[in-house]
């Protein structure tokens, strides 16, 4: 096998001349935002691991950064990555991974350029960490399905075109068989959005109504009781998507803590200032291990690897945060403002402190919970057994509820 | 500044093992434990076979200085491995300590080649918990005609050590002497220390002939360099060592019964174990990143190296105290082979530096003062 280095100085030379191709033909300044997202696309240059075809090349991971950076640097608009995280970093790959032929021709492109946003109908007010316990029900119709069912948490569901969604389609046999994955048109008169305010005060997720909703078969992704399989694709690019992002040293919030620890040394104290050296070794550790995590993934889809950043960066930005507003001091007691909003996009290290620290609190729980993660770093990294279980191979009917 | 290199190449992976298939014949736990008992702590033979065998004492020295021409990245590789065993050679004092002094100092002495090839086996006399960037040590005075005197206590790996480089403030400044071992009114004398696999000796020099290899500036700085890249590398032997408690715990805790059910199937010390290894996960980065910029002489090595040992110091501490408590009434035992981790792994958290003096080290590499006043 060719090394993961070989491999990348191979791919770089069509990199660069598509790129040259791309920018030859689309001049940024004069060609509208979206016709050229679509150029990018149809080039070959918006992910290009993926597939030719499919918006990529067959290229390691790892030239993406080239392309991105030549791209800004000739004026090229993006495809705002923070508003269409969820299409970009879960759907796409499950997509990409179990989806029919007809399905990646349909969904990708207009995924990739934002003109069709995505959510993910997964949480239950009664399947939070055992998501596998789910009760939203899909049941055969003509050459479909109807669903009905509540969905919490969902992100982005009042903007989203289209949502990623598991349902029960068996409940006679035990719970993690009777699942099925679909893609579900937020469009249907059936899907009804309703605000869920948040500790912050705005309101980012939304509960989610399902009743009689309609859902071609078409739109299945994987095969009929089948869908926990596929959620597992999912799940870790989830966390990759949410612990896993490259950034320089003191990116994020460390850097955000640290300009305030420079610029007002009339906050300091020395116990302050032990812990926040420790929180900067923490940060730059954990940045280096999601480097080498990275490295290691130029290549293949993220295993429960990702288990591991998503909960270090989950403990590290909440110690940050509680650091910052208690080494503003008096100014940590004020908050910027309470009213409820519905923001476009979530970006964690916005607004203020008391915000940060707030939102941060989510950070541990959303994707999966710190607990379940240590789970799954137990039992599948390390190999520990599972703990007695009851619920495994019961049919879900038969279940305590 | 290209990026740096994380992981381990197919080399280094070969490398690694050749080394632990070596360590795997020759170096059980029970020999380990036995042979420290005894009067003579490490084990040469053992020692010959990595220096010839698998040229282990000069891996990151030149082959036109008697090296085998390959890298820090290497070197870090073999410290793993030996950190995985609490192996009783002097890979730290000889190979790192020593070559990189040697390297830096006065490469085209005929005492390099000798100290890369394995041949003869040297130490840097400083104590083990000399941290760098601390001042040029004044422990030892050189007087007219290169006598020395004076005493340095704490000293790794100079026991058995053919060649002490001895730093001594000396007429002309900073200095660097070479002193053979035997030579008149040398003493070296073991110390009882807390890691049994890597044993202290007390060195006293009283008017000793030494022959001056370096002065003034060129002293100081090959001294620093060796220094820091010891303290860069000691991370990759930490790695090793919290690596090998942390496997050693699990597969404990997969087989031990209590309560009917195994002892890994309990959920609070299935965490404990998760915690454990995300942070030897952060180790293992923070570690190569400090070999990977030190085999480089990158611009970021300072700043490299004192991240490694804040993280990787208290990791390997952790590990092996989890390791002790995890197996119960059985980690406790001189029989075990836990404590010896233990024992490494507290005394590897203060040498070359703590992981406090590393963090105050950060706090003015990166501009993070403390209060002012």
């Amino acid at each position: 096998m060719r090394s993961p280095e070989a491999a990348v100085s191979d791919a770089e030379p069509e990199v660069r001349e598509r790129l040259r191709g791309l920018l030859d033909a689309y001049d940024p300044a004069g060609t509208a935002r979206e016709d050229f997202l679509r150029a990018r696309f149809d080039a070959g240059l918006a992910w290009v691991h993926f597939p030719p075809g499919l918006g990529g090349l067959g290229a390691p991971r790892a030239l993406q950064a080239l392309v991105e950076s030549e791209l800004a640097a000739a004026g090229a608009p993006d495809n705002d990555p923070r508003r269409i995280g969820i299409g970009l970093g879960m759907a796409a790959p499950t997509i990409l991974r179990y989806g029919t032929e007809e399905q990646k021709q349909r969904f990708l492109r207009p995924l990739w350029t934002g003109e069709e946003v995505w959510c993910q109908l997964f949480s239950e007010p009664g399947a939070g960490s055992d998501l596998a316990a789910l009760a939203t029900r899909a049941v055969r119709d003509g050459d479909g399905w109807r669903v009905d069912g509540q969905k919490v948490w969902t992100s982005g569901a009042h903007t989203a075109r289209w949502a990623i969604l598991i349902a029960r389609t068996d409940p006679g046999v035990p719970k993690h068989q009777g699942i099925t994955y679909f893609v579900c048109d937020m469009t249907d008169p059936g899907v009804e959005v309703r605000p869920l305010r948040q500790i912050t005060g705005e309101a980012e997720f939304n509960e989610v109504f399902l009743t009689g909703v309609r859902i071609p078969d078409a739109h299945r992704l994987g095969g009929v009781g089948e869908g926990w399989q596929v959620a597992q694709t999912t799940l870790n690019n989830e966390r990759v998507a949410i612990g896993g992002q490259a950034m320089p040293r003191e990116g994020g919030l460390t850097g955000i803590v640290a300009a305030t620890w420079r610029e007002r040394p009339e906050l300091r104290t020395h116990e302050l200032h032990q812990r926040l050296l420790k929180l900067w070794v923490d940060a730059e550790v954990t940045r280096l291990a999601g480097e080498r995590l990275r490295q290691q993934l130029a290549v293949g889809q993220p295993g429960p690897e990702g288990a591991a950043m998503k909960l270090a960066f989950a403990r590290l930005a909440q110690e940050l945060s509680g650091l910052e507003v208690e080494l503003l001091g008096e100014e940590g007691l004020g908050y910027d403002d309470w009213t409820l909003r519905r923001p476009e996009l979530v970006d964690f290290n916005g607004r203020e402190a008391g915000y940060r620290y707030l939102r941060a609190k989510g950070n541990s729980i959303e994707g999966g919970t710190s607990e379940i993660l240590r789970n799954i770093i137990a039992e599948r990294v390390l190999g520990l057994p599972g703990e007695p279980r009851t619920d495994k191979d019961l049919p879900w009917k038969e279940l305590p509820r | 500044m290209s990026a740096p290199d994380l992981l381990h190449s197919e080399i280094e992976e070969e490398l690694r093992a050749s080394v632990r298939a070596l360590l795997t014949d020759r170096c059980p736990p029970s020999a380990v434990l036995e042979r420290c008992e005894g009067p003579r702590p490490y084990d040469p033979a053992l020692w010959r076979a990595l220096a010839d065998e698998l040229g282990v004492a000069g891996l990151h020295v030149p082959e036109e200085y008697g090296g085998a021409g390959a890298s820090l990245r290497e070197s870090a590789v073999v410290l793993e491995e030996l950190g995985r065993r609490v192996a009783p050679v002097p890979f730290l004092g000889s190979a790192v300590l020593a070559g990189v002094l040697l390297l830096a100092a006065c490469p085209q002495d005929a005492l390099l080649p000798q100290v890369a090839g394995g041949a003869l086996t040297a130490t840097v006399a400083v104590p083990l918990s000399t941290a760098p960037g601390a001042g040029f040590p004044a422990a030892v005075t050189a007087g007219a005609g290169a006598t020395l005197s004076g005493r340095v206590t704490s000293v790794a790996d100079a026991l058995d050590a053919g060649l002490l480089l001895v730093p001594a403030v000396g007429p002309d400044g900073p200095a660097l002497y070479a002193v053979e071992a035997g030579a008149a009114g040398l003493g070296v004398v073991r110390r009882t220390s807390l890691d049994l696999t890597r044993p202290l000796a007390d060195v006293t020099l009283h008017e000793v002939p030494g022959r001056r290899l370096a002065v003034g500036e060129v002293a100081e700085r090959a001294l620093g360099q060796a220094l820091l890249t010891a303290a860069g590398l000691l991370a990759s032997e930490q790695l090793g060592v919290a690596e090998w408690c942390l496997a050693a715990t699990v597969e404990y805790l997969k087989e031990r019964r209590q309560f009917a059910r195994r002892l890994g199937s309990f959920q609070a010390l299935k965490h404990r174990l998760a915690d454990l290894w995300l942070e030897t996960v952060g180790a293992r980065a923070a570690a190569r990143y400090a070999a990977d910029t030190l085999a480089r002489g990158g611009p970021d090595a300072e700043v490299a190296v004192a991240l490694a040992q804040a993280h990787c110091a208290a990791v390997a501490v952790r590990a092996a105290e989890e390791c002790v408590q995890l197996h119960g009434g059985i980690g406790m035992t001189w029989e075990h082979p836990a404590h010896l981790y233990l024992k490494r792994a507290k005394a590897d958290q203060i040498a070359l530096g703590t992981p406090g003096h590393h963090r105050a080290a950060l706090a003015r590499l990166v501009d993070l003062p403390g209060p002012v006043g």
